[in-house]
Formats: structure tokens, sequence, C-alpha cells
């Protein structure tokens, strides 16, 4: 472009215009998003305005209900047909409302509405002071075993902001998979991302972890979002916009008008391959595929469980939504060129998780690695670049969420003098001492590990033959070698628990208040049911399958 | 001058950017190399902008900055609070997980 046509580009937006075009926003199909990031805004309007003793009801209230009232508006927007037929592009091209959109919203919601459950546990802790806590530190600014943290925990403070916090994180996650540009995709990464880096630090026990696990997630998560961010750019100078339908465009050679400065970038094949790469590389760091997954078990097992469970649970599916987009719709022209890549990040994720796991003591360490190992199964889902292929991801992403948070919450009950007893020789017997509790901690084990009827073995069976169908056995004998090597390590535990003698001062198992045993009941009704009878859900996603360009 | 050799430049600016934060171990040094490598992405999508004659480039750059700002008040108080607990910023002085 020459320089005067730049020029006259200044002198246009230097004019005063006559009419500018108030933007057309479709409120009725973003009201999911509009209600939670308003209920987050109340929410820090709530911990200003309401006196300290009610702010945990007050905000919990809040929470619960925008969740519900969000999920209501993707139910009302599912039932008017814009997951199907009137899918559509809202809010001049910013988001997508289609049906992996709302599906995965739908799943988003849910996994968070559980989730919050276990955030406002507060029974599990020992009283402190005559007050029952939470899961949260007294003050987060406080340093650790410091005066003004004593303090602080006789006052009886509590950290009532995770929940807008949580909110807020929920609110990005909703626009994540749904965002249709390149910038809509990056602001909703980091929305969602820099409210989980606060919540992983405000542990109540063993805090310096928890400092530990944020600084890490922080500086990594930073990391990687730059490099996200220098993919966008190259992709831009690429296609000259920002827009999935035109990137996609330029890709395929289809588009109408070239200008001379286009012709000269789209010429240019290494910034289409640089850049792509560089945004596959953001996002495969939020799902923790295996080059990029180092921070998980760290920040798994420093971050307060309750944390952990929401994080690992609902980041993967937002995370896969934007993955799916991006290369179902932004890239399909380049799958020649990101198949075999992810071919193998999916093998080195799928074997690399499930053998690292072997070597774990700790149990949420364990679970962290075992997220890795069913990234890898979903990523091929995701290679098999068929509806089958969507479909299945989102079914096995429905359920993965469900059994992920269900067993962080049944960690969150296994205590000891120290808090939380997460090495695994502690839960030796645990069959023994609370047959319940081991029961249904077997049971998420088994639908880990893809056992018949959970629905562990629905979602592996649905994303493997999609996997076969598009062409990719090897992966799917690859998965299945790797399925049985991370059953060894999950019959492992059940076996330690069941089968192994108490110890004498082992831990015990808290009785929760019935927030957490909502939210275990929850786990396993939906594990039991996608199980034994999965036709629906799997129809649902069937029909939910399909991108909006 | 040609808007190509910005882009060289920010290419530079972002790989000085990345080796600073796999070479430097104090936690805020590591996180104004990050700073440094989002200021390479500002660049090059101005020069991008620039080329393609359009303003999108340019929009997304003033984003970044909020972006920016608001990932400078997040790590900040996080890293912080780890040097207040610690006495020390170091990143490879955090190692209570490592396996």
């Amino acid at each position: 472009m020459s320089t005067t046509a730049v020029h006259s580009l200044w002198i246009t937006a230097a004019q005063p215009l006559d009419k500018i075009q108030a933007p057309h926003i479709e409120y009725a199909q973003l009201a999911p998003m509009i209600i939670v990031f308003g209920a987050a805004i109340l929410g820090v309007l709530v911990e200003v305005l309401v006196p300290r003793r009610s702010r945990h009801h007050t905000q919990m209230f809040l929470a619960v209900v925008a969740l519900t009232a969000a999920f209501a508006a993707v139910l009302g927007l599912a039932a008017g047909g814009y997951g199907t037929t009137r899918a559509g592009i809202a809010a001049m091209g910013a988001i997508a409302v289609d049906g992996p959109a709302l599906f995965l919203q739908g799943t988003i919601l849910l996994a968070a509405l559980v989730s919050v459950f276990t955030f406002a546990e507060r029974r599990l802790d020992p009283s402190a002071d005559g007050r029952r806590v939470d899961s949260f530190a007294a003050q987060a600014a406080s340093v650790p075993g410091s005066d003004s943290e004593k303090a602080a925990v006789k006052a009886g403070f509590t950290t009532t902001e995770v929940f807008p916090l949580a909110l807020f994180a929920v609110a990005g996650m909703l626009v994540f998979p749904a965002a249709n540009d390149l910038l809509t995709l990056f602001i909703a990464l980091e929305v969602f991302s820099l409210p989980l880096y606060l919540l992983c630090a405000l542990a109540r026990r063993k805090r310096l972890m928890s400092q530990e696990a944020a600084v890490k997630y922080f500086l990594l998560g930073a990391f990687s979002s730059a490099f996200f961010l220098f993919g966008i750019a190259l992709v831009y100078g690429y296609a000259g916009s920002v827009a999935y339908a035109r990137i996609a465009d330029v890709v395929d050679g289809t588009v109408q008008t070239i200008d001379p400065a286009l012709a000269a970038t789209m010429g240019n094949d290494a910034l289409l391959l640089i850049g792509g790469a560089m945004l596959l590389m953001g996002l495969l760091f939020k799902v923790g595929a295996v080059p990029f997954h180092m921070w998980t078990p760290d920040v798994y097992q420093g971050a307060p469980t309750p944390v952990t469970g929401f994080m690992a649970a609902a980041t993967k599916v937002a995370a896969f939504g934007a993955l799916l987009r991006l290369l179902y719709v932004v890239l399909p022209g380049l799958s020649w060129d990101w198949r075999p890549v992810m071919w193998a990040i999916a093998i080195v994720t799928m074997l690399g998780g499930a053998i690292v796991a072997i070597t774990q003591t700790d149990i949420k360490r364990l679970l962290a690695y075992s997220s890795i190992a069913h990234a890898g199964f979903i990523l091929a889902g995701v290679i098999a670049a068929t509806p089958e292929g969507i479909s299945s991801v989102l079914f096995y992403l429905l359920a993965y969420s469900f059994v992920t948070i269900g067993a962080f919450a049944v960690v969150t009950l296994v205590r000891d003098a120290g808090g939380e007893a997460t090495h695994l020789s502690k839960w030796a017997g645990l069959g023994r001492r609370s047959p319940l509790v081991a029961a249904v901690f077997a049971v998420f084990l088994l639908a880990f590990a893809g056992i018949p009827l959970t629905s562990g073995f629905s979602g592996k069976f649905a994303v493997f033959r999609a996997a076969a169908e598009g062409g990719a056995g090897t992966l799917v004998v690859i998965g299945v070698i790797s399925s049985a090597i991370a059953a060894f390590f999950y019959i492992r535990v059940i076996v330690l628990m069941f089968f192994s003698e108490p110890r004498p001062e082992g831990p015990t198992v808290a009785v929760p208040s019935p927030l957490t045993m909502t939210t275990i009941a929850v786990g396993v009704a939906v594990t039991l049911v996608l199980g034994v009878a999965p036709q629906y859900f799997l129809d649902l996603a069937g029909q939910a399958s399909v991108f909006v360009r | 001058m040609n808007p190509v050799n910005y882009l060289y430049l920010a290419a530079l600016l972002f790989t000085i950017g990345a080796s600073g934060v796999l070479i430097r171990r104090n936690a805020i040094v590591v996180f104004m190399c990050i700073e440094l490598m989002l200021n390479a992405c500002n660049l090059s999508l101005v020069a991008f902008s620039r080329m393609h004659g359009n303003l999108d480039g340019q929009i997304i750059a003033f984003f970044t900055m909020v972006v920016a700002a608001a990932e400078v008040v997040v790590g900040l108080a996080i890293i912080v609070s780890l040097f207040r607990s610690r006495h020390s910023a170091s990143v490879d002085d955090a190692s209570l997980m490592k396996l």
C-alpha cells in the first residue's frame, strides 16, 4: 500500500464523521456470557457493599443463580434452534453461536456450577476460633505463618473474592470456544487465565506450595500467551484480517478481492506456517499436551483442590473448543500440514502422560498426569477431522469434566492433621475405613481408566472410533496401549485402597456438607448415566457438531 | 522506510524476550522479558497494519496494552506475595514440588 493511501486513511479517521454506524449486537444470543460477566461484576460490588459476615452466603447465592440462569439461557438458545438451523455469527462477527459453542458452554456452566459447591464447602477444615472456614486463605496478602495471618484467621476473614474470580474465569471460558476472530480469542484467553492464576495462590493450607504453583502457572501461562499473540500477529500479517472466515478464505486461496499488499503477504507461507504453529502452541499449552505440559503437575498439586478440579475440567473444555474451531474453521486448508504435527503431539501426550503417571506418589500429581494422558486421547478425536471427530470430542469433554470434578472433590475429603492427605501411602486401606468414599473414588478411577459401564468407556470408544474412521488407525492402536498403561496405575490405587491394611496413623475422612455431597453425587450420576445409556448424549453431541462459518 | 524492517526488529525483540525468559532466574526479570515479547507482538501488529492499510492491527495493539497492564497487576501481586513469604524472587528456589 502506498504512503498516500495510508495517509488518506489517517485523514479519514481524523475527520468528523457525519454518522457513525452503531454496531448491531444480538443481546439474546450473547445472554449466557452477559449474565456471567454481569454477575462477576456484581460480585465485586458485593465485596464492597455487603458486610463481611454475610458475604460468603451472598457471593455463593449470586454465583449459583448466575450460572443456573446462564445455563437456562444456553438451553433456551439450543431449544430455539441456534445450535442447528439458526446457527450464526453474532456481535459483528466476534462470536459464533452454533452447536459446538452452545454444547461446550453448557458443559462449562454445569461443571462450574458443581465446582462452586466445592468452593463454598466450609465443614472440612477444622473450625478456626469457632468459625467454619473454607479451603481458601484467610487473607491472601498476609505472609504465611506471620502474625498478620494469625490475626486475619482470628478475625474470621475469608477470601470470598474467589466467587467473582471464578465467575470471571467462567465468562472467559464461555467466550473462548465461541470466539470467531483471533482478537476475541486472545482476550477470552486472558480473561479466563488471569483469575485462574490468582485462584491458584489462595490455598488456606500449604500456602507456600500454593504461591509457588501460582508463580509457575503465571510465568509459563504469560510466556505461552506471548507466543500465542505473536502467532496472531503473523497470521494477521498473512491474511490481512483476524476474522476466521476471511483467514480461511485466504488460506484456501478463494478470496475475492486481492490488493497488492495481500498478494505480497499471501505468497509468504512462512508467515502462515509459523503463525499457525504459534497459535497451536498457545492452545496446546492450555490443554496440557506433552511438549507444553510441564506446568500441569505442579499447578494441580499446589492449587487449592476445589480450584484444581474446576481448572482441570473447565479449562480443558474451553481450550479444546477453541482448538477445534481453529483447526476446523480457520485452518482446514492447512490440514496436510497440521495433521502430522498433531499426530506426533497426540502420541507423545498419550504415552508420556500414562508412563510418567506410574511413578507418581501424590494423588493430585497422579490425577494431573492422568489429565495429560486424557488430553492425548481427546487429541486423537481432534485429528479425525470429520463431523464424528467433533461430536466424539464434545462427548468426551462432557464425560471427562464431571469425572474430574468428582475425583478432586473426593480428594478434599481425605484429611489428616496437615490438611488434605494427598500422599498415596496414606490412602492405603481407605476402603476398610470408609467403604463409601473409597467406592465412589473407585468409580471415578474406573471411568478414568475407561472400563465399560462408565462414561470413560463411552467417551474413549467414541473418540477412537472417530479416529479410526478418519484414517488414524495407528493412533488408535497407540491410544489403546496407553489406556492399558494408564489402567495399571488406576487399578493400583484401587488395590491400595481396598486390599492393603490401613495404617494406624492414617487419615480420616471428613463428613462434608450437602454441597460437596451434591458435587460428588452429580459426578457419580453423570459417570454412570453416560456409561450405561450414552446414546441420547451422543446424539446430542452429533447434532451439535457443525461449526458455523 | 520499508515496513518489513520493523518486522525483523519485532522478531529480534521477541527472540531476546524469549531467551531472557529461559535464561534469567529472577521472577521479576522473567516477567519483564515476557512484557518485551508482548511489545514485540505489538510492533509487528502495527507494522502489518501499515502494510495492509487497515486498522485491525493497531486496534489489537491497544487491546494488547490493556491485557499487558492487567497481567502486570495479577503477576506482580503473585510475585510479591511469593517474595514476601520466601525473601527471594528466584524461580529456581521455588521448588517445593519438584519430583
